[in-house]
């Protein structure tokens, strides 16, 4: 099992859902997060008072997949995130050491 | 009134004048009546004036709360946007009672010097449905509620401009005190200097002392010298004594919603109507000249950040657009009622650069931390706006020049624009002067004794929970 954790531009939260759904991911977490690359931040006025932010608003994408579709999920995301500009985002894949419904008590692949 | 008259004439041709018309027709037939009676006074009250100059009350009230309150509050960070609410709204009541038990009388009514009114008037001693108070009409009154009332809303949004100054690091009960005592010190004797005077009626052969200023010839049809100088000197010196907000120039001290601030400005724009055409004290042509330089005065100072902004910063900034509508707005309070709309517009475009380079450059070269820039605008714009009104009211540029109340019937008198901003610039520096050097006294020895400021952990936890016990916003 696989954890795959996607930072990525807020805008295309919706065309990663859609292509996860696609390959028949159950579930996914988002979390709106700051955090900065190599994209700058954006410089903000307030009557002649200038705040550079250096963080930038993105949203993280978790997955939980089975070893086997975890390969297309990230070249799923890698594709449906990618604008080709700078500030598009990162995946990382984490090994996963155990997994549980908690309604059933079900555990590991049939989990996810 | 006008047909009126014609009744009361052609009647008289039939000889039965005496027996219909009521005293005041006979008498308005033979010109306006010298020095009346409070009972020929009853008589010289129009309903139009009554009901206008309440209306004008209320929305200039609405300039405080909820107006002033948004526009500041919208301001500030999240952390102390109820502490700026809570002491506008507080301010705006204390002042209410204030102006009742003491500030009409020491500012309006006779005084034994030119500076101050007397105690005549004390917790509106005198002062009933049955008494009235001058217009700048002859033999026109108004009920003297009504001009009390009317006044009290100016009284009250004053003292609340200048917290702007040291928003976001000021405690709560030293404020409010000062503010009784500057209104006291400071705000009825300036309003007295500039704004009292014996009324058109009883001008001619008078002795007794008006306000200073006014006898000098300054002009102020709305306020100034007496709200925005006033009040913008006032919260310099409070920054002053006070000091920068922990962190000023190191951390970032945006706005938290300036959503809040647009809604502000904008009410501020609907209620000045009030305050600048209501000011005229009667509803009539000189108020439309007032609300039409209001409109556009305003239009043309908002427009005119938002190209500074464009010119400078690159983008027109909605803050830029705001802030530019209340520098006109201040401009044109002590001109309203004197220039034309073309000038008024000249004065709005001059008035935002003028503005901007305080708030943008001045105000950073020299470090002082007013934190909504109550000094930068208010300030700064009312002292362009009083010295232009020297300028503006000359009726060569179309303005309303003034009237001699020395005479009875008051007669336009003969306009010197040279000396009449002469006259503009020394009210300014009288204005500046007391309000100054009152106020730095005043904030200085409450520094000392009780203290301003509240502590560092304090100031970084905000003053919403440290002062007040709440959090404007809880989700």
């Amino acid at each position: 099992m696989k954890l795959v954790v996607a930072i990525i531009k807020p805008f295309k939260l919706d065309e990663v859902r859609e292509a996860l759904s696609g390959l028949g991911v159950q579930g996914m977490t988002v979390t709106e997060v700051k955090g900065f690359g190599r994209q700058k931040g954006q410089t903000e006025i307030y009557r002649g008072a200038e705040y550079s932010t250096n963080m930038v608003p993105k949203i993280k994408v978790e997955v939980a997949a089975t070893d086997a579709l975890a390969g297309r999920v990230v070249e799923a995301i890698q594709q449906a995130a990618n604008t080709g500009a700078i500030g598009d985002g990162k995946i990382f894949v984490l090994e996963i050491g155990q997994a549980v419904r908690i309604r059933t008590g079900e555990t590991d692949d049939v989990a996810l | 009134m006008k047909l009126l008259n014609k009744i009361g004439a052609s009647l008289g041709t039939l000889g039965v004048t005496a027996l219909l018309a009521a005293p005041a027709w006979a008498q308005e037939a033979a010109g306006p009546i010298f020095n009346p009676t409070v009972e020929q006074q009853a008589t010289m009250v129009n309903k139009g004036d009554v009901a206008w100059m309440l209306v004008s009350a209320a929305i200039v009230l609405m300039m405080s709360v909820p107006a002033l309150a948004l526009f500041y509050g919208g301001l500030v960070r999240t952390k102390n946007m109820l502490s700026v609410m809570m002491q506008v709204l507080i301010i705006v009541s204390v002042m209410a009672l204030v102006w009742c038990c003491w500030g009409y009388s020491m500012a309006f009514s006779q005084g034994t010097t030119a500076y101050v009114g007397g105690f005549s008037k004390v917790f509106l001693m005198g002062v009933s449905a049955g008494t009235y108070g001058a217009t700048f009409s002859n033999n026109v009154y108004l009920p003297e509620y009504v001009f009390v009332i009317f006044q009290m809303t100016f009284a009250c949004i004053t003292p609340a401009l200048i917290v702007g100054a040291f928003a976001e690091r000021v405690k709560f009960t030293p404020l409010i005190i000062f503010v009784v005592l500057w209104a006291t010190l400071v705000y009825f004797p300036v309003a007295h200097m500039v704004w009292f005077w014996q009324g058109p009626d009883f001008l001619k052969d008078s002795t007794a002392p008006n306000g200073l200023l006014w006898g000098w010839g300054a002009l102020d049809f709305a306020g100034g010298t007496v709200v925005h100088i006033n009040a913008g000197i006032a919260g310099l010196m409070g920054c002053l004594v006070i000091g920068k907000r922990t962190g000023y120039g190191k951390e970032p001290m945006p706005p938290h919603s300036l959503t809040m601030t647009m809604i502000g400005a904008s009410l501020l724009w609907v209620g000045w109507f009030g305050f600048n055409a209501g000011s005229n004290l009667e509803s009539n042509a000189v108020t439309a000249v007032a609300f039409i330089n209001t409109f556009v005065a305003t239009a043309a100072a908002a427009v005119a950040w938002a190209l500074c902004d464009q010119v400078i910063h690159g983008k027109p900034s909605l803050l830029g657009a705001a802030t530019g509508a209340v520098a006109g707005l201040v401009a044109i309070t002590p001109a309203s009622g004197f220039a034309a709309p073309m000038t008024s517009i000249i004065l709005g475009l001059m008035v935002s650069p003028l503005c901007f380079f305080f708030v943008t450059t001045v105000k950073n070269k020299l470090g002082y931390d007013d934190s909504l820039d109550v000094f930068g605008v208010h300030c700064i714009g009312g002292i362009l706006g009083a010295i232009m009104t020297g300028v503006f009211a000359d009726p060569a540029l179309g303005g309303q020049g003034f009237f001699d109340y020395t005479q009875f019937p008051a007669v336009v008198g003969a306009y010197d624009m040279g000396a009449q901003v002469i006259t503009q610039i020394k009210a300014v520096l009288v204005t500046l002067a007391w309000s100054g050097g009152i106020s730095l006294v005043l904030f200085f020895i409450l520094d000392k004794t009780i203290g301003l400021r509240p502590s560092v952990e304090v100031e970084h936890e905000g003053l919403d929970l440290a002062e007040h016990g709440e959090r404007a916003y809880n989700y």
